[in-house]
């Protein structure tokens, strides 16, 4: 098993490679430079010459590319030319609200997706299976952005019962205060994020549950007398867990996906903002630095996920 | 060929024609015999079909008759006009435009770019499912590590960057750039369903006789799971339409002065026209929302169909 989990994340080097060539050139391609917004009448060309060359932006792409790595390995992600800022200390600030965002998302998704996936299948074929089907259904098809902004409409403008920006109240003052309204302002969207992410979960758990009630331990377990409620929640239910948990790192890497459109429509000062904002003013820095973040979270929570499957399944350490 | 056959047998003329009569009548119908007879046993399902058809060719022939730039002229006297006033039925924008008009050219183009991005990325997934589900072995790792190199990719942010490097982009540009991440879903079920119809014995019959490869892949393993890349390429054009959308809606997709569904959401980002103005934006979405529940609906029409246990239109 060691050697399979060592092997996937031996595969996993090359690909972190080449996705910081990758990124690294296509912020190079974008038109415009981080001074191009500083001409003005006043400006004298030699002065932008001299910062350029400072910045190093002269140099052919690769000693370019080999600066950014070592300064990479030093913590160094470079300067934000947009905030001024060092990328590292900005980037940290934001990954804050996302990560308490996104976390704050899965616990939800897998506290409605759980009971709901067991329930199907327990009654599967019946009228609350088919309630169960048919949410997933709808939640399925639409696409994610029409519903942040149909929500934040009805709930944040109609009835005006959550904060439709920001991430924190600016009369907070006391700590109670500030963990408070930092909650409050995550509150809907993911809300709306658990209730729109539930479909892997459920139907996955709808069907361990449904081959479980035919095997043949649950029948061993039914013919001692165990009543059903036990089976469920001792025999099933475990069973089915750790496959389940497996979907945590997908689930992860599609809330950090989501959480562009997430930001953007709650103007939530988060990584996905950020990015937006930063692709508008060029602040490379800032751009390279997040899509590889992006890029390696992706790689872990897929990786993540293969391990804990691993564990799980004998027959994928074979392959 | 039959005259050719009675010469050498005893069967009659009269028995041949009803036994091929026979042959026929029990013959399992053919893929899209069946999809139609589930569309007549589902009502809501031809429903659906029936909006979904009679929609794109609405606003196909519709926006024929529209003049875009002049549509997208900004007219002050109608700024923020009502529904119903002064002639227009959704009423006007910010911009004073018609909002109707907006939305069936809107439409046009977001189903337009969904079609040509299922088209391209569903073919391009396609075969590489097939070939790797067939081949195995090197061309299979490799092909893998690709694939799984796209995954790892942030999708969203890296259409974002490539629309801002491509110096003019329009329609088609932009569903390349789609295209180029959106093949993997369809990639992994179809190379799944290879790897298994690879092992059967029709093909190993195909290879001992001397069948070309291409030709066993194509001909062969393709035609056999055709139900699977039709219920596919339906379900990823409902999801497409959410893809050029979203885009749009961030401001990254079709560019401002050609609308969209997306950038007529877009409209929602002011709080004034969130809440006071919503005509501007609340059609588009609910069309989206209706457009993606009933292509879906379809797609789970012929997922149903394609499985001979669930089938409800039963004629067999």
């Amino acid at each position: 098993m060691w050697k399979t989990i060592l092997r996937r994340i031996l595969i996993m080097v090359p690909e972190v490679i080449i996705l910081s060539i990758l990124v690294f050139l296509l912020a190079k391609a974008m038109p415009g430079d981080p001074f191009t917004g500083s001409i003005n009448p006043k400006a004298d060309p030699a002065q932008l010459h001299h910062l350029m060359k400072l910045n190093g932006l002269y140099d052919p792409w690769y000693q370019q590319y080999w600066h950014w790595v070592v300064h990479l390995f030093h913590g160094n992600l470079g300067q934000s030319y947009q905030y001024q800022e060092p990328v590292t200390r900005l980037i940290a600030g934001r990954a804050t609200n996302t990560l308490w965002l996104t976390g704050f998302s899965m616990i939800l998704t897998y506290a409605l997706a759980l009971p709901m996936g067991v329930f199907a299948g327990r009654h599967e074929g019946k009228l609350p299976d088919t309630v169960i089907r048919v949410y997933t259904y709808v939640t399925y098809c639409i696409p994610f952005f029409v519903i942040l902004v149909l929500g934040i409409w009805i709930f944040g403008y109609v009835f005006g019962w959550f904060p439709t920006t920001g991430s924190i109240s600016t009369n907070a003052t006391t700590w109670l205060q500030t963990i408070g309204s930092r909650f409050y302002h995550i509150l809907l969207p993911a809300i709306l994020g658990a209730l729109f992410g539930t479909v892997n979960i459920v139907q996955y758990l709808r069907s361990e549950v449904i081959d479980a009630k035919r095997s043949d331990y649950v029948r061993t377990a039914r013919a001692k007398g165990v009543p059903r409620k036990d089976i469920y929640r001792h025999h099933i239910f475990r069973n089915s867990l750790l496959p389940i948990a497996a979907f945590a790192g997908y689930s992860i890497t599609g809330l950090l996906n989501g959480s562009i459109f997430t930001e953007t429509v709650f103007s939530y000062p988060g990584m996905g903002l950020l990015f937006v904002n930063s692709i508008s003013y060029r602040d490379y820095t800032v751009i390279t630095a997040l899509v590889l973040i992006y890029g390696i979270l992706n790689l872990l929570g897929t990786l993540l996920s293969d391990i804990i499957l691993t564990l799980v399944d004998p027959r994928i350490r074979i392959e | 060929m039959a005259e050719n056959f009675n010469q050498h047998s005893d069967v009659s003329a009269a028995d041949l024609a009803r036994l091929s009569q026979e042959a026929k009548s029990e013959a399992t119908p053919s893929t899209a015999r069946i999809i139609w007879d589930e569309f007549k046993a589902d009502k809501p399902a031809m429903v659906a079909l029936v909006i979904i058809v009679g929609f794109i060719l609405f606003v196909m022939i519709a926006s024929l008759f529209i003049n875009t730039p002049q549509m997208m002229q900004t007219d002050i006297m109608n700024y923020f006009d009502k529904p119903g006033t002064d002639g227009l039925l959704l009423g006007a924008d910010s911009g004073g435009r018609s909002v109707a008009q907006q939305l069936i050219v809107g439409s046009r183009n977001s189903i337009g770019i969904a079609l040509g991005l299922t088209a391209i990325s569903s073919t391009f997934g396609i075969c590489w499912g097939l070939i790797p589900g067939y081949y195995s072995g090197y061309i299979d790792w490799g092909m893998q590590r690709v694939y799984d190199f796209m995954m790892m990719l942030p999708m969203t942010m890296m259409i974002i960057v490539l629309v801002t490097i491509i110096p003019h982009y329009n329609a088609i540009t932009l569903t390349l750039i789609f295209s180029i991440f959106y093949w993997e879903g369809t990639s992994r079920l179809i190379r799944s369903r290879t790897l298994a119809e690879s092992q059967k014995d029709y093909v190993a019959a195909s290879k001992t006789s001397g069948t070309s490869n291409l030709k066993i892949i194509f001909r062969e393993i393709m035609p056999n799971i055709s139900s699977l890349i039709i219920v596919d390429t339906t379900l990823s054009f409902a999801e497409n339409i959410g893809v050029e959308t979203g885009l749009s809606y961030l401001g990254f997709g079709l560019p401002p002065q050609t609308p969209s569904l997306g950038t007529m959401i877009a409209n929602a980002n002011d709080p004034n026209n969130i809440t006071q103005y919503w005509w501007t934006w609340l059609p588009a979405a609910l069309e989206i929302i209706i457009l993606c529940l009933s292509i879906s609906y379809i797609g789970q029409v012929i997922r149903r169909a394609a499985d001979a246990s669930q089938r409800q239109g039963a004629a067999d």
